[in-house]
């Protein structure tokens, strides 16, 4: 009988500890498909972040690396500077990314270091539960913005992929989305593009996962999808901001 | 045969580093140790090495963090302001067991304090830095000659123990020009690997480095693991000079620079008919307790002489532990003890103990 499914060689047979309804399964599911597709599984190092994800070194089948709080860009910097013929991923939260580790993803983005970036963005910091984070959307509720974010107080969510655009070194950056089926497609296509634009040695490329997080949100499964979809989508708007036009 | 050059400190640490087989280096400027990262952006990349000139302090350290992650021997240096930066990225590298070098060329602080000469970051270096129970070995030279030398065995001590090994020296020394002699080949100590993270290549399960351990009771055996290391390290690497302690009065400890000062002061005291000694530590962390235990009959009391408020002198009287009276005098904010100020202090004791 022919296999029409299967769980990707990528990714450990472990139980993930994510909540339900959570992204996170999906896009690791992603990121392990690409490299079963690439078979780059033999020579990819990823580098876990703080956040939910802290222990996906756990779940990737790759030799993984645990970073400190938004380090993981210049931890992936050492690493495939040392080794430059490996893969080098880092999976990152918006907390991780776009908060403390600012400085370190800008300026390896700047470097155009050879490294690929899953970046995901839920509006908030989970495992922390709860708190805004740099891209949590005004009017939104959080443990910190328990009155909703004022941007008077609180100031404006960052936009990472349109930010970084604005760079040199990037190669490519696209921002996608998992609130249904066809984009779930579109973010797989951007997942594999990123790692190819890496073995081609185009150097920086980062996708950045627009995800759920119900239970800090306080919304079932599919109200959280229905969120992406009708208020982060228009803040956060879907495309490749850099190498649209990249062939690889 | 080997080569006799004459150099300044910083470039004598990376040309050791060089030597020692490192080819990676990861740093961001500070005075007054910038010329180790000059020498290494003009040698590196000659030799197929990597040189990256990081945005930070904490970017350079955890860069040395995923470098070191590869296996590769890897450095990165700073001064006392910079150093606190990498605190964060050093206690990961002790919490995950990863070999590399850090060189710290201090200057007085607290804050951004000054560039001139000091040694207080002894506490800072010694007894851990960042959170959480650990530490570095920490190596103190006292010449250029010694910093060569101590360069290339702080990357064998941590490729040994897979522990983040830390050359201490000050302005003075980092500045400083000598004459060093260079051996032909360097011993470079191999040790097995295979822990490290360079992809599976589908022929091994794959590696994890991680500093993270949720569950208390594995993360108390962790923590026994590395203490095991540390008093592994305390009996085998224990390095000092003992100096005209045979029959000495007073015996004085110092490191570093301040210990060169110190044998100015033998030598005067000898002249006025006064018998000093020296003990000097080259090993910080482990504290050369061996050196004190050996002398400690000898002198009427001890004298530690710093340039901080007095840092070191807290091991030597936790070693001494009453048995003899120990004293301290040191300057502090980049200011150098000189041979009257000590003669001073030792003047005032032996009164006290004649």
């Amino acid at each position: 009988m022919a296999i029409v499914f299967k769980a990707p060689n990528a990714l450990c047979d472990v139980p993930l500890h994510y909540c339900p309804g959570c992204t996170h399964g999906i896009a690791h599911r992603l990121v392990a498909e690409a490299i079963d597709e690439l078979d780059i599984e033999g020579k990819t190092i990823g580098i876990s972040p703080v956040g939910c994800a802290y222990n996906n070194y756990l779940y990737f089948n790759c030799d993984m690396i645990q970073a400190a709080h938004g380090r993981a860009p210049a931890v992936a910097t050492g690493v495939k500077r040392s080794l430059p013929d490996n893969i080098v991923f880092t999976y990152q939260g918006d907390g991780d990314l776009a908060a403390i580790g600012t400085a370190e993803i800008i300026h390896a983005a700047a470097r155009s270091e050879n490294i690929t970036v899953i970046f995901i963005n839920n509006t908030i910091y989970g495992m922390t539960s709860g708190q805004m984070a740099p891209t949590t959307l005004l009017g939104q509720i959080t443990t910190t913005t328990p009155y909703g974010r004022d941007a008077k107080y609180n100031g404006f969510p960052i936009r990472v992929c349109e930010m970084l655009a604005t760079l040199e070194g990037p190669a490519y950056i696209e921002r996608v989305s998992l609130h249904d089926i066809k984009n779930i497609r579109k973010a797989k296509a951007a997942v594999k593009k990123a790692f190819k634009v890496q073995m081609a040695g185009k150097g920086f490329s980062l996708v950045e996962i627009l995800s759920t997080c119900p239970t800090n949100w306080g919304l079932s499964p599919v109200e959280a999808m229905k969120r992406v979809e009708n208020e982060m989508i228009p803040h956060y708007p879907l495309g490749v901001f850099v190498g649209a036009d990249l062939e690889v | 045969m080997g080569q006799k050059l004459l150099m300044k400190g910083n470039e004598v640490i990376a040309e050791a580093a060089i030597r020692a087989g490192c080819r990676h280096y990861f740093g961001y400027p500070i005075t007054p140790q910038t010329e180790i990262m000059h020498y290494m952006a003009k040698k590196l990349p000659k030799i197929g090495g990597v040189f990256v000139q990081a945005e930070s302090e904490v970017a350079a350290i955890n860069m040395v963090y995923g470098a070191a992650s590869t296996g590769k021997r890897v450095l990165t240096s700073s001064s006392s302001p910079g150093i606190s930066l990498k605190q964060e990225g050093i206690s990961y590298i002790a919490g995950a067991q990863l070999p590399a070098v850090v060189v710290n060329i201090m200057r007085g602080g607290p804050g951004l304090g000054g560039i001139q000469p000091s040694q207080s970051d002894y506490f800072q270096a010694t007894k851990g830095g960042g959170h959480g129970d650990y530490h570095m070995v920490v190596l103190a030279p006292a010449s250029i000659q010694e910093m060569y030398e101590l360069t290339v065995d702080a990357f064998n001590i941590s490729d040994r123990y897979r522990i983040m090994t830390m050359i201490l020296g000050d302005g003075v020394l980092g500045q400083m020009m000598e004459v060093v002699n260079f051996r032909d080949e360097e011993i470079i100590e191999h040790y097995d690997k295979s822990w490290a993270t360079t992809g599976h290549g589908n022929k091994r399960e794959h590696n994890m480095i991680t500093s993270i351990h949720l569950d208390p009771a594995v993360l108390e055996q962790w923590n026994i693991g590395l203490q095991n290391k540390y008093k592994l390290i305390s009996e085998k690497e224990q390095r000092y000079e003992l100096y005209n302690c045979e029959d000495a009065e007073i015996i004085l400890v110092a490191y570093g620079t301040v210990s060169r000062i110190c044998k100015g002061v033998i030598k005067e005291a000898a002249e006025q008919g006064i018998r000093l000694g020296l003990i000097r530590p080259i090993t910080l962390f482990p504290f050369p307790v061996d050196a004190i235990e050996k002398v400690i009959d000898i002198p009427k009391a001890f004298l530690t002489v710093e340039m901080s408020s007095g840092q070191m002198v807290d091991d030597v009287r936790l070693t001494i532990n009453g048995r003899k009276p120990v004293y301290f005098t040191g300057r502090m904010g980049g200011m150098i003890p000189t041979v009257n100020n000590i003669m001073t202090k030792v003047m005032e004791i032996k009164e006290k103990h004649r």
